[in-house]
């Protein structure tokens, strides 16, 4: 017993020595969290995204030296896309670097929305690219979140503009009947409003089919939907349900091409598996899909050929790395915005929240980025966060994903009024007063 | 050295069977609470406080929760998480509709709806015993899960499903900083604790011990099981409802069915089996065990300097992990708690055993 004692209470020094030893000196140095899956059931589309937001941010210290001189650091911290354990990640590296975090990608809406109570306290602002909740794009209300490029409304309406103009107009899509297969969780129900509020509008019926998390057992749902014979099926789905989902429409002959995913349901893991039979697919993406530019060229060039690449060279241009390396642009791109007013120096996350407020991405700056193609132009401001509300559908043609519809514009005379009752209605119940984004 | 209890002369009943018979006890148990209430809150860092301290107090207080019904009552539940969602959604509807409601009263309230559900989902185990009432129990889980997440009522009618917890507020108090809700948390599981401790001291306690170890015999000295058991479940489900309040009001503060699905039920009772079956200190030692350990592990290869990928130090973590469960169930079986009590017979006769 003594002994025993003895030695944990010299393991016990140790351990608090080597915590005191970690911190390090101040030094000119932004630090980026990043919050991924790499295990799990979500992990085939979490790696993928994580490699591409670790080499973008490789790639600005070996090409640039960082950020106009200031050098990034990151540190991954593994989220396995449950909710408690993002916010550990998030305390753990919420102050960490010598100004603290820049800026945190959640990556998943319930840890977004957990997050958002907490963000504000702390001055960090929260970016979800493409995900996260829809009403945050008033930024008068969330002042912290910051939806770039397309929100699931979005993603929603655009949707159903799409297979309104396939249908041949607004009139054709009476008596229509859509299936929206989801993931029973915040990030699969957050279409529905648009989707209900369309259905009123245009007529057509819309059947919700709940899939449990993970998403494999879904012979149930397909059954339904054989009986059902929708027009439509929008698939919400995320990591092993889309593959699962691919599967069982093959087994209940549902044809491919009537099948729309949302972006999280448009990669290369959801149909490699299916092979073949995935042809035909269709996907929304909100702007990007797999395309392979110069930046991937650099990011080859200044990263994988040097041996510093985060995941296999062959990920490069894929769909789900290409969402990873616009997230990590967009926090570069905020943090060199900040620093036009503030100063090239390692800046907070209450200036990197400026940074992103004012974000203004011409098609000239496009083109700098290498990411000619890739985006539309996005413009921040106070009363609107989400800087770009365009998408296209692209689909798989059992060996490539290939744009096959224009640019569409999301209707703002839909989700305008469902963003601001949404917003308002957050804003009541947490008593913020919304700022006046005419005096900003 | 340390138990020296020469010259403790217990003459009446009182004193002997009060909660901690031995003075050092009482003095550890004193300084411990001291401990934590005041110097705590002086050098813990936010980090310490919200994702450790905070998370691994609420899950004890569940934890104490779910040993009375399993290790002093011996029906195996794996409903708990569905418990803990009764209590949070329960807690959320009382706050947003009667906003004047005090918090503390919103706690108890949420935890008597979850005492009622508690005991509904508890009724089986009048006919069924063992394995089968762990099966009756993964129906509350199951049916629990789906209510929420289906039935907009409960939810505010909120379009994606994840309700946020209304500002905490006690008396005028806002409760915002971390250190504010680690006492308000610690404060709640103290008062939990000694009450159940207590609980377990009394008649009832021994009513549930008695039924847990041979039902019939029980029933013939003239425990009537339906109180016993019934009972059991009533206390269990409102202290698991509180956990639950807490868990979604205090730590998460924004939270979906998905917080508590039939994961945080085994985990909840993997705590108590690691920590040690019919004992309050096993909840404790056992929700430290399996809060804070992988958090433990998944950092120390940052602080030994070493450089792994993420992924795998989330392996390690759940191989290690496993390992040591594996480990601490082969070594000691009864739990954390029994390894405490050996060593504290031990220590009462350092350094002279016979």
């Amino acid at each position: 017993m003594k002994m025993n004692l003895r030695v944990s209470a010299v393991a016990a020094l140790g351990a608090a020595m080597i915590i005191s030893g970690g911190a390090y000196a101040q030094a000119n140095e932004q630090f980026v969290p990043v919050l991924v899956y790499r295990t799990g059931p979500y992990a085939p589309n979490g790696v993928p995204v994580a490699n591409g937001f670790v080499d973008y941010l490789k790639l600005i210290n070996a090409r640039d030296g960082g950020i106009n001189g200031v050098k990034l650091t990151w540190e991954e911290c593994e989220t396995g896309y449950a909710t408690d354990r993002g916010i550990e990640c998030y305390e753990r590296l919420k102050g960490k670097g010598p100004t603290g975090a820049t800026a945190f990608n959640p990556l998943s809406t319930g840890i977004t929305y957990a997050l958002t109570e907490k963000v504000g306290a702390d001055k960090i602002p929260l970016f979800t690219t493409g995900y996260g909740r829809s009403e945050s794009k008033d930024g008068s209300v969330f002042k912290w979140n910051f939806p770039f490029m397309g929100t699931y409304w979005v993603a929603a309406d655009i949707l159903v503009q799409h297979v309104t103009k396939k249908e041949g107009g607004a009139d054709k899509m009476k008596g229509k009947k859509i299936a929206l297969v989801y993931h029973d969780s915040p990030y699969g129900k957050e279409p529905i409003p648009v989707l209900q509020e369309h259905a009123k509008r245009l007529g057509f019926e819309l059947l919700t089919l709940p899939v449990t998390h993970p998403g494999v057992e879904q012979k149930a749902t397909w059954l339904q939907i054989r009986q059902q014979r929708p027009n439509y099926v929008f698939l919400w789905g995320w990591g092993v349900m889309n593959s699962t989902a691919m599967k069982e429409a093959i087994a209940v002959g549902y044809p491919r091409s009537q099948m729309f995913g949302v972006w999280w349901a448009g990669a290369e893991p959801d149909v490699l598996t299916a092979d073949d039979a995935a042809k035909g697919y269709n996907a929304i993406t909100l702007q990007h899909g797999a395309e392979k530019t110069t930046v991937h060229n650099e990011i080859i060039k200044h990263v994988h050929d040097k041996g510093q690449g985060t995941g296999e060279k062959k990920e490069i241009g894929q769909v789900l790395y290409n969402r990873g390396m616009i997230s990590a642009m967009l926090v570069v791109e905020a943090v060199r915005s900040a620093q036009g007013k503030f100063g090239k120096k390692p800046l907070k996350g209450e200036e990197v929240r400026w940074g992103a407020e004012n974000l203004k991405i011409d098609a000239a700056r496009i083109k700098a980025l290498g990411m000619e193609g890739m985006i539309q132009p996005i413009a921040t401001s106070c009363a609107d966060h989400e800087g770009a509300q365009k998408a296209r559908i692209h689909s798989w043609d059992g060996d490539k994903w290939s744009f096959t519809s224009d640019w569409y514009q999301a209707d703002e005379k839909v989700l305008g009024p469902m963003i601001a009752a949404a917003s308002k209605k957050y804003a009541a119940e947490k008593n913020i007063t919304p700022r006046d984004c005419s005096k900003e | 050295m340390l138990y020296r209890e020469a010259g403790q002369f217990r003459t009446t009943y009182q004193a002997d069977q009060q909660l901690f018979p031995i003075r050092q006890d009482r003095i550890a148990v004193l300084l411990l609470l001291a401990f934590a209430f005041a110097v705590v809150p002086l050098f813990a860092s936010e980090y310490l406080f919200r994702a450790i301290l905070i998370p691994f107090l609420i899950l004890a207080l569940t934890a104490i929760g779910l040993n009375l019904l399993v290790g002093y009552c011996g029906q195996i539940s794996l409903g708990t998480g569905a418990f803990m969602a009764v209590g949070a959604y329960a807690a959320y509807n009382f706050a947003i509709r009667v906003p004047s409601l005090n918090l503390l009263l919103v706690f108890v309230l949420a935890g008597l709806v979850a005492t009622v559900v508690g005991v509904l989902f508890g009724t089986p185990s009048l006919r069924i015993k063992g394995f089968y009432l762990a099966v009756a129990t993964l129906a509350a889980q199951f049916f629990i899960d789906w209510l929420f997440a289906r039935v907009g009522w409960f939810t505010n009618y909120t379009p994606s499903g994840s309700v946020t917890a209304p500002q905490l507020n006690l008396f005028g108090w806002t409760i915002d900083s971390p250190t504010e809700k680690y006492w308000l948390v610690l404060a709640i599981v103290c008062l939990i604790a000694l009450a159940a401790k207590n609980l377990t001291r009394s008649a009832i306690g021994r009513a549930w011990m008695a039924t847990r170890d041979m039902d019939v015999a029980a029933e013939i000295i003239g425990i009537r099981p339906i109180y016993a058991k019934l009972s059991a479940f009533a206390v269990s489900s409102f202290f698991i409802g509180i956990g639950g309040a807490l868990w979604a009001f205090v730590h998460l503060g924004s939270w979906e069915p998905l917080a508590f699905d039939i994961n945080r039920s085994f985990n909840l009772l993997f705590m108590i089996i690691i920590g040690g079956l019919g004992s309050i200190l096993g909840a404790f030692l056992g929700a430290a065990f399996i809060t804070i350990l992988p958090l433990f592990l998944n950092q120390l290869p940052a602080w030994l300097g070493i450089n792994v990928s993420t992924a795998t130090i989330s392996h390690m973590e759940f191989m290690i992990f496993g390992a040591l469960i594996v480990f601490f169930l082969i070594v000691e079986p009864l739990g954390l708690a029994r390894l405490w009590t050996i060593g504290k017979e031990k220590l009462r006769l350092w350094p002279f055993p016979h």
